[in-house]
């Protein structure tokens, strides 16, 4: 048995033919491979209709009355619905969370109620036939708004002569934090050198290349509502379709196949699809809602959007004495539910110096509210901010004091056998590896000689930057991220697993695919459980009718959690599978073992008898079983960490790009990135978590930005002026991991899937300035680095 | 702005005869009502590349052309392709090098790819980069779609493939005994 291989130096996961650590492809790959994926935006019911929203065209503005007649009139149209009709079928919601202490929001409707507060807020909606014929009639629908003063700009947002967007808030406000850790004054009185610096994070947004989508049908034969979404949670919008709409949770099905991109996106309540369901169950028929592109930008979440003033304290010989950081963020008009839009700014608190030791730290956050598109938490929330901050004082101070960037971080990096220790900001660490991983990055881009051809390229005006960031990265959440802020968000996750009658092993899973491979991780967990090949192993996830109860896929969670459940339940089938077995040989279960789909005697391998045939047996002729002996082969197991609030990873990148200081354009040339996720179940997928990730950073640093002007207009909301990252821009990533295994679970899985964009950003930040120092530059503290900023920094434009 | 006009096309080999509204885009119409939904809808402004489909041979968007000007033309879909077997060895790479995420840009960045791949030689990174740029994806980086590529352009050149190219399964010996 596993357990006795102890004893010879070998984990629980080191079993026969083991797929723990093996580079399978995902079985998921053939039918998207082939055009047969099935996404909600490929679904079509009997009877669907399609929803078509009105939007306001101001940030803000009081909704005097709506003319529907014309609109209702029009070819095709079967409902014209407004605000304050839609209300009484869909009550409205406030994100707020116990936890984030005077967090505060106003109602949200699910389509606007007596006013707009941003541009793209939906004010009717329109159904009929076809998409194109709601369009139609959409234009028809008379709205008489009177504008009012936008709130657009979170630096005046709370000076008393701007006017506050819900009057029965008081103010704009949202939520404020403040920390104080050991003795920052002194620490900065004491410093022999200095560094502030303002940090400058633009708006951008997830830009999912399959926009928001949701089919929902109300059945009222059966009083059941099923809803086809493309979501990360589908157990968290149970409980809101329910919740919202006056019916018990068991009387709502959420369906969710195959899902075009989420990235935090799409794990959210979306007031146009809250109305989607709200209008099925109005109209007793289908609806279906695909959001179209110019709809996705003004209405999908956007993140980021910080301003930090932050300010670094160090001692000549390199140590670091302190970080002080003051944080402001707008995030529209709403918080949003149930998350909340305090998370990323309590975040940035949480994480400002995290990968260094270094006692004394002082953050304020305040979050406010505007007339401009919600904001929310999306791929490494706080992450990316938390890390450029850090990582730009670091090397700015470095430079400051005369110091190489990377012997700046050596003497101040947490030591990798200090664990297990605590921040600054009280973040809990298990046990990281930031040295181990610093010295293999060195070794991977090999330093020395990219400083020697930095070097001799500038001598001939070609100049080429260095940068790097370390970082920290939250994975595995336990119920300390919303369960204890009343949110009914699942930390646990559960897989039922179960040996059909032909022996093949069937695993149900609260965690959700969004391609990220979470089918294949599973699969590869349950079959090392239950010793049998891949290719017996089915997985099915994103039904709530059809998996245990669970959070679904946010926070890096969807392998450690999600896969230790699995790993539990894949070890009690088996089990369970051997305890037939037993009774069938007539031999003590503990002698046995599963080996290649075979059931074999554990010390010497000698094949005993077919998975397929105990299920044979045990299913048609139990007759033929011990009396009293009752075969059960399914088993559930259940998994929340524990033993620490959050599983922390660590890593570090390095970006290495030439910048052209008469274009100010930026070409990255190679990025690196080694990072420490612990036990790695599939390196291959992991390190594409990575890279996608580092790449969505890239879109932060150089080219991402929801631009809006001082009336609350977004200005470049369709993807041919706001630009992501294209495959000619990109460079090729080396990947390499640290593994650092945590002891909350046997599996000793964290997250990998933030971690790239955690750290990206800062690197390529660094790697600019490093680029641009030569010149005489002042440094950038700005995202995106446009070729604008570039020049700006060198004084030519 | 409803009417119908008469189209007759040829779509993955058979013969289409549709009454059409004037203003459905090509995509659209294979979609919905031709039940191909292998063509995704990522911007409808022309610039993801979800909807690539090949028109008399060439890559076109599906969101950029209206299906009454496809009029007697041969449309060729993921689907099609996909079944006709003459790109299996590109999905086997893409599957190997686990070159896709969700998925939802997949086939118009194979339609794509493939097209790349009909040109004579092994193109360099940089072109295989510069040839994929039309296509959007979020999840990959990009890194492993052109290691997928590159691996079938030396693989039908009989070059034999780059050390550490295309990962797969038995590459790693994992954790087993």
């Amino acid at each position: 048995m596993q357990e006795s291989n102890k004893a010879s130096g070998l984990s629980p996961l080191d079993r026969p033919n083991s797929y723990i650590g093996r580079s399978v492809p995902r079985p998921n790959l053939a039918r998207l491979l082939a055009g047969r994926g099935q996404f909600v935006s490929d679904v079509v019911l009997p009877r669907m209709v399609h929803v078509c929203f009105v939007r306001s065209p101001h940030a803000h503005a009081l909704i005097r009355a709506i003319d529907t007649a014309a609109a209702g009139r029009a070819p095709g149209v079967v409902a014209v619905v407004t605000g304050a009709e839609l209300a009484n079928v869909c009550t409205p919601w406030v994100g707020v969370l116990t936890h984030l202490k005077g967090l505060k929001s106003a109602p949200q409707h699910a389509v606007a109620v007596a006013k707009a507060c941003w541009q793209g807020e939906a004010v009717a909606a329109v159904v009929a036939k076809t998409r194109a014929l709601a369009e139609d009639a959409a234009e028809l629908v008379g709205v008489e708004y009177e504008p009012l003063a936008p709130v657009a700009d979170a630096e005046t947002a709370l000076d008393p002569g701007t006017p506050v967007i819900h009057a029965e808030l008081g103010d704009n406000l949202a939520f404020e934090r403040g920390l104080d850790a050991g003795e920052v004054d002194q620490a900065f009185r004491d410093a022999d050198a200095v560094v502030e610096a303002t940090f400058v994070f633009g708006r951008h947004t997830g830009v999912t290349l399959e926009p928001r989508a949701i089919v929902a049908d109300w059945n009222p034969g059966e009083a059941r509502l099923t809803i086809y979404q493309g979501t990360q949670a589908p157990h968290m919008m149970q409980n809101i379709f329910a919740k919202h709409l006056g019916l018990d949770e068991h009387q709502v099905r959420v369906l969710c196949k195959d899902v075009g991109g989420s990235f935090g996106i799409k794990v959210h309540v979306y007031a146009d699809e809250m109305a989607t369901a709200a209008l099925s169950k109005l109209l007793k028929r289908p609806v279906k809602f695909v959001a179209d592109r110019i709809e996705s930008f003004v209405s999908d979440i956007h993140a980021r959007d910080h301003r930090v003033k932050a300010c670094i304290a160090v001692k000549n010989d390199g140590r670091i004495t302190a970080f002080e950081i003051d944080d402001l963020t707008g995030i529209g008009p709403y918080s949003v539910y149930p998350r909340t839009s305090g998370i990323e700014a309590n975040q940035i608190v949480n994480l400002v110096g995290g990968p260094y030791a270094c006692p004394n730290y002082r953050a304020r956050t305040r979050v406010v509210f505007q007339n401009k598109n919600v904001m929310c938490q999306y791929r490494a929330v706080g992450h990316p901010i938390a890390a450029a901050v850090t990582e730009g004082l670091v090397e700015l101070a470095a430079r400051k004091i005369g110091m190489d960037v990377l012997e700046l971080r050596k003497r101040n990096l947490v030591a990798d056998d200090a664990y297990p220790c605590a921040s600054a900001s009280g973040l809990k660490f298990e046990k990281l590896s930031h040295h181990a991983s610093l010295d293999k990055l060195i070794a991977l881009m090999d330093y020395e000689s990219l400083r020697r051809e930095q070097e001799s390229l500038r001598r001939r005006r070609i100049f080429r930057g260095l940068g790097f960031a370390a970082f920290i990265e939250v994975t595995n959440p336990s119920a300390a991220f919303y369960g204890v802020g009343g949110a009914r968000i699942s930390s646990q996750d559960g897989a039922l697993v179960r040996l059909d009658a032909t022996g093949a092993i069937i695993c149900h899973s609260g965690v959700t695919e969004q391609g990220q491979g979470t089918e294949a991780v599973l699969a590869q967990v349950v079959a090392t459980a239950m010793g049998v090949s891949i290719e017996r192993v089915r997985i099915v996830t994103g039904d709530t009718d059809n998996t245990p109860y669970g959070g679904g896929t946010w926070a890096s969670r969807a392998a450690g959690i999600g896969g230790e459940a699995a790993w539990q339940a894949g070890k009690a089938l088996r089990a369970n599978v051997l305890a037939v077995a037993a009774s069938i040989l007539q031999a003590e279960a503990g002698k046995l073992d599963i080996r290649n789909g075979l059931v074999v005697d554990a010390d010497t391998g000698r094949e005993r008898i077919e998975l397929h045939e105990v299920a044979r047996i045990a299913y048609f002729r139990p007759d033929t079983l011990p009396p009293g002996f009752q075969a059960e082969l399914m088993a559930v197991r259940h998994y929340v960490p524990r033993a620490y609030p959050f599983a922390f990873t660590n890593g570090v990148q390095a970006s290495w790009l030439e910048v052209d200081p008469a274009t100010g354009f930026v070409k990255l040339i190679r990025h690196f990135v080694v990072e420490d996720c612990g036990t790695i179940i599939n390196p291959q997928l992991v390190d594409e978590q990575i890279r996608g990730g580092v790449v969505q950073g890239i879109g932060a640093a150089l080219f991402e930005h929801c631009v809006y002007d001082a009336q609350g207009q977004l200005l470049n909301g369709n993807m041919a002026d706001y630009l992501v990252p294209m495959a000619a821009e990109m460079p090729d990533i080396d990947v390499a991991h640290v593994e650092t295994p945590t002891a909350d679970s046997e599996l000793g899985a964290k997250g990998a899937g933030e971690a790239g964009t955690a750290g990206a950003p800062g690197a390529v930040l660094n790697a600019v300035n490093d680029a641009l120092a030569p010149l005489g530059a002042a440094p950038i503290t700005e995202m995106p680095i446009t070729p604008g900023v570039v020049l700006a920094a060198l004084g030519k434009v | 702005m409803t009417a119908h006009t008469q189209v007759r096309l040829t779509v993955n080999g058979e013969e289409v005869f549709e009454s059409v509204e004037a203003r459905k885009t090509l995509v659209e119409f294979l979609r919905e009502d031709l039940g191909l939904t292998g063509s995704h809808v990522g911007c409808e402004h022309g610039v993801c590349g979800a909807c690539t489909l090949l028109l008399d041979g060439a890559i076109v968007r599906g969101c950029l052309l209206l299906a009454v000007q496809c009029d007697g033309c041969r449309i060729d879909t993921i689907e099609g392709v996909a079944d006709s077997g003459t790109i299996a060895d590109l999905q086997q790479a893409f599957a190997a090098r686990n070159a896709l995420q969700c998925g939802f840009c997949t086939p118009g960045m194979l339609l794509t790819a493939a097209q790349l791949l009909e040109e004579v030689g092994v193109p360099s990174r940089e072109k295989i980069r510069a040839r994929l740029s039309g296509n959007y994806c979020r999840c990959t980086g990009y890194h492993a779609i052109v290691d997928a590529v590159e691996a079938v352009a030396r693989a039908r050149a009989n070059i034999p493939p780059q050390q550490g190219e295309g990962r797969i399964a038995e590459g790693d010996p994992g954790r087993g005994r």
